[in-house]
């Protein structure tokens, strides 16, 4: 009997062999892990602020976003939190061994319309990183843009991800990091308080920004709201939804979100697009 | 030398206040200083001041029975820190540290209520722009409370 490679025929519900080849611990619950394809055949590209559904064989399959480089096509990184059954499984895989992957899905952070701007990042908790992505194509792409703004709040110091990183990216020029906490013990010397309060401190150029926003829902919409209020046009913010998804290519309807399917039509859509549904309580 | 007048001003929670309210808060205001992990106030402390921060952070501390005392805000320059002074009993409701050296001007609570209490027009102002700071701190605070970070 003749095994069929999944990636050789174009079926999206087929997912495609990867192997662990790097583990790396973030916090005492978040992960992030390199993954490489079985077959070098099997690699995939993919844009920044795409996701992927990763399957823990034998428990399940879950949307997680690339928190990598995309300029790296070798191998793939997601950073997960343990939260659920297939996350938990997933954290816990070592080294050589293997997850499924489907994808890479969804719209991409708009990079592109970002050149020549100001890149304006706020990310909450671990949405710092489906950003991750774009912080490495701006950085290696340092001449098309403006200034590099990270705006990053989390819920504690110790669940702070990418610490290292983020210290690095802080010395990059036209780079200003700003990281705060809900809440401290009185060692933390850091800001304290949530993630809007920090844009005070990061002399926006409302007429010549980019905005793009990810984290919890109602951390977006106050943080949406704050960069109008400081006068970026709606149409410069883009938040990152997330549901359900399931099929991950608009088929199911599991994640359907108003008129959208946030696999197909997001996760990365314009604030303006999108604005009355993050209103709406019942969505 | 930058006059006080002039630095008040400057700061962002007081710019477009006419020239005659900023003399007048000029009267009872004066340069402060504060070494890094020194208190600045302390809380059920009578609260006859407030500042506004120029250089420097200020970390908010609440502390509880049983409980590790925290940090429940951290205030920097351009920021107001203190109402307290501007609403009965007078008194702190939290510690407040210097996380750095902080240079702010203090305006005197009493001399600024008595001349609240004499001009209306100055007390309403002023009461205009802390409303701006109480409810954007508010909103803060339910964010806060939401706990939006953590594993639902």
């Amino acid at each position: 009997m003749q095994l069929i490679d999944p990636a050789s025929v174009d079926v999206p519900m087929l997912p495609v062999p990867f192997t662990v080849r790097s583990l790396v611990r973030e916090t005492y619950d978040t992960f992030t892990f390199s993954l490489e394809p079985l077959n070098r055949s099997n690699s995939q590209t993919f844009q920044p602020g795409q996701f992927s559904m990763l399957w823990a064989f034998g428990i399940g399959e879950i949307p997680v976003s690339i928190s990598g480089n995309s300029a790296d096509s070798s191998s793939l990184t997601y950073t997960v939190r343990s939260v659920g059954q297939v996350s938990k499984a997933l954290v816990h895989l070592k080294p050589q061994e293997s997850v499924g992957v489907r994808g890479p899905f969804g719209t991409a952070w708009p990079v592109k319309e970002a050149c020549g701007k100001d890149v304006v990042l706020v990310a909450g908790g671990i949405g710092l990183a489906p950003l991750r992505s774009v912080i490495y194509h701006v950085l290696s792409n340092r001449d098309h843009y403006g200034r590099l703004i990270i705006i990053y709040g989390t819920r504690t110091p110790r669940d702070l991800l990418f610490r290292k990183e983020l210290a690095q990216w802080a010395k990059q020029p036209r780079t200003n990091v700003l990281t705060t906490v809900d809440s401290s013990g009185l060692s933390w010397r850091g800001h304290v308080g949530v993630v809007t309060n920090l844009f005070r401190y990061a002399q926006l150029n409302p007429s010549n920004s980019l905005a793009m926003i990810c984290g919890p829902e109602v951390m977006m919409r106050f943080a949406a709201r704050e960069l109008e209020t400081r006068g970026l046009p709606s149409p410069a913010i883009y938040l990152s939804m997330e549901r359900n998804m399931k099929c991950a290519i608009g088929f199911c309807g599991h994640c359907q979100w108003g008129p959208h399917f946030i696999c197909k039509d997001g996760p990365v859509f314009p604030y303006n697009r999108i604005r009355a549904l993050t209103e709406h309580h019942e969505l | 030398m930058q006059t006080l007048e002039h630095i008040i001003s400057e700061h962002p929670f007081f710019v477009g206040l006419n020239a005659s309210d900023l003399h007048l808060l000029a009267g009872c205001a004066k340069n402060v200083v504060f070494p890094p992990a020194g208190y600045i106030l302390k809380e059920g402390e009578e609260a006859n001041q407030f500042f506004l921060l120029r250089q420097g952070r200020v970390a908010l501390e609440i502390f509880s029975p049983n409980r590790k005392p925290a940090v429940i805000e951290t205030l920097g320059p351009g920021e107001i820190m203190g109402w307290s002074w501007l609403l009965h009993p007078y008194h702190w409701k939290f510690h407040a540290r210097a996380i750095e050296q902080v240079r702010a001007i203090a305006l005197d609570g009493k001399c600024l209520r008595k001349k609240c209490e004499e001009n209306h027009d100055l007390g309403y102002e002023l009461l205009k722009r802390f409303a701006k700071i109480i409810e954007h701190r508010l909103e803060a605070t339910r964010l806060q409370l939401l706990d939006v970070y953590a594993a639902h």
